[in-house]
């Protein structure tokens, strides 16, 4: 009994790390940049080119930056909970990261599914989401008072990170 | 049938073509070597299997054009990792820094290897003296053994 004892829980122990690590989502890449202040840019208006956005500005709030794109499908899953709580008046202001899109296709999008961001800001190239290490739209950051990174999701938006950690985290940052 | 013939013929021109990885521009021949060293070293967050070398995904295209633009503002290849690495995190890297949140990715298998080699003789050492220390047989016990083997013979 005793001779399969050490090798059974070795077993178990790798059955149970096993496991776990289905559980995990490999495409969930932890960003190092949560807690580093946001990177600097200075994007043109999506509705008014002529004018240009740097999160400079947000400097004093709790705001989230959404990466979307009218090409991305699961920006379309995200959205309507977006457009949602923002009609809620729960959400902090939303600036849209419009990543490598076309400004036409981008504003039909918008037309057609709703506008719920403070503003939106063209990334055309792409490089200012290289910056903000974008590597699957969507993408959202919370962003604090001081300018400072403090949570990332990756992927949409759902219902549940909504409830369990965006918003109690928007409510802790504005505090 | 002709026309799929032609057709057939046409793709076979193409093909070397396509299969080639991550066709360097013709550019400066010194700058695309070292962003080829340097991408196969970066692994692609879209495809994770793929290199930005390797890999056809619209953010390793940017990315090797990032990386283009760092080798010809002169920066040093452990820069332009650096660079890759505060923004996607060291999952970029195919060979991660030797450093203690990486010790047991470096040193793991090793270990590993060590305690099956250590548990191997210490099986070993145990069976040999099982064998030394069994007891001498007696009479009885070989005419048994001697009755056991006729019978198998016959």
């Amino acid at each position: 009994m005793n001779k399969f004892l050490l090798p059974l829980v070795a077993f178990v122990a790798l059955i149970g790390l096993l496991a776990f690590g289905l559980t995990l989502n490999p495409r969930e890449v932890p960003s190092p940049l949560v807690g580093k202040p946001a990177p600097a840019f200075s994007l043109p208006k999506l509705h008014d080119e002529q004018i240009m956005f740097s999160p400079q500005e947000m400097k004093g709030k709790v705001w989230l930056l959404n990466v979307w794109a009218s090409w991305c499908v699961s920006c379309r899953e995200e959205h309507p909970i977006i457009v949602e709580y923002a009609a809620r008046g729960v959400l902090p202001p939303v600036v849209g990261l419009n990543y490598k899109d076309k400004r036409d296709d981008a504003l039909r999008w918008l037309l057609r599914f709703g506008d719920p961001y403070l503003l939106s800001v063209a990334d055309v190239d792409g490089r200012v989401g290289i910056d903000y290490g974008v590597y699957g739209v969507p993408e959202t950051y919370l962003i604090d008072k001081a300018g400072v990174i403090r949570f990332k999701q990756i992927g949409p938006i759902t219902r549940k990170a909504m409830e369990e950690k965006i918003l109690p985290l928007v409510k802790e940052l504005n505090q | 049938m002709k026309r799929f013939c032609a057709v057939l013929a046409a793709l076979c021109l193409i093909h070397p073509a396509l299969a080639r990885e991550a066709a360097p521009m013709a550019e400066d021949p010194v700058v695309e070597e070292r962003l080829v060293k340097i991408a196969e070293e970066l692994r692609c967050l879209v495809c994770q299997n793929e290199s930005i070398a390797g890999s056809q995904a619209e953010l390793a295209v940017d990315l090797r054009n990032e990386v283009r633009d760092l080798i010809k503002a002169g920066k040093t290849d452990r820069q332009v990792k650096d660079f890759l690495v505060a923004r996607y995190g060291e999952f970029v890297l195919y060979r991660p820094q030797f450093k203690p949140t990486t010790y047991a990715l470096w040193i793991g298998p090793f270990v590993l290897l060590l305690v099956g080699f250590v548990a191997l003789f210490s099986y070993l050492r145990k069976r040999s003296r099982k064998v030394e220390d069994a007891p001498p047989l007696t009479e009885a016990d070989r005419k048994r053994a001697e009755v056991l083997l006729k019978e198998s013979q016959s």
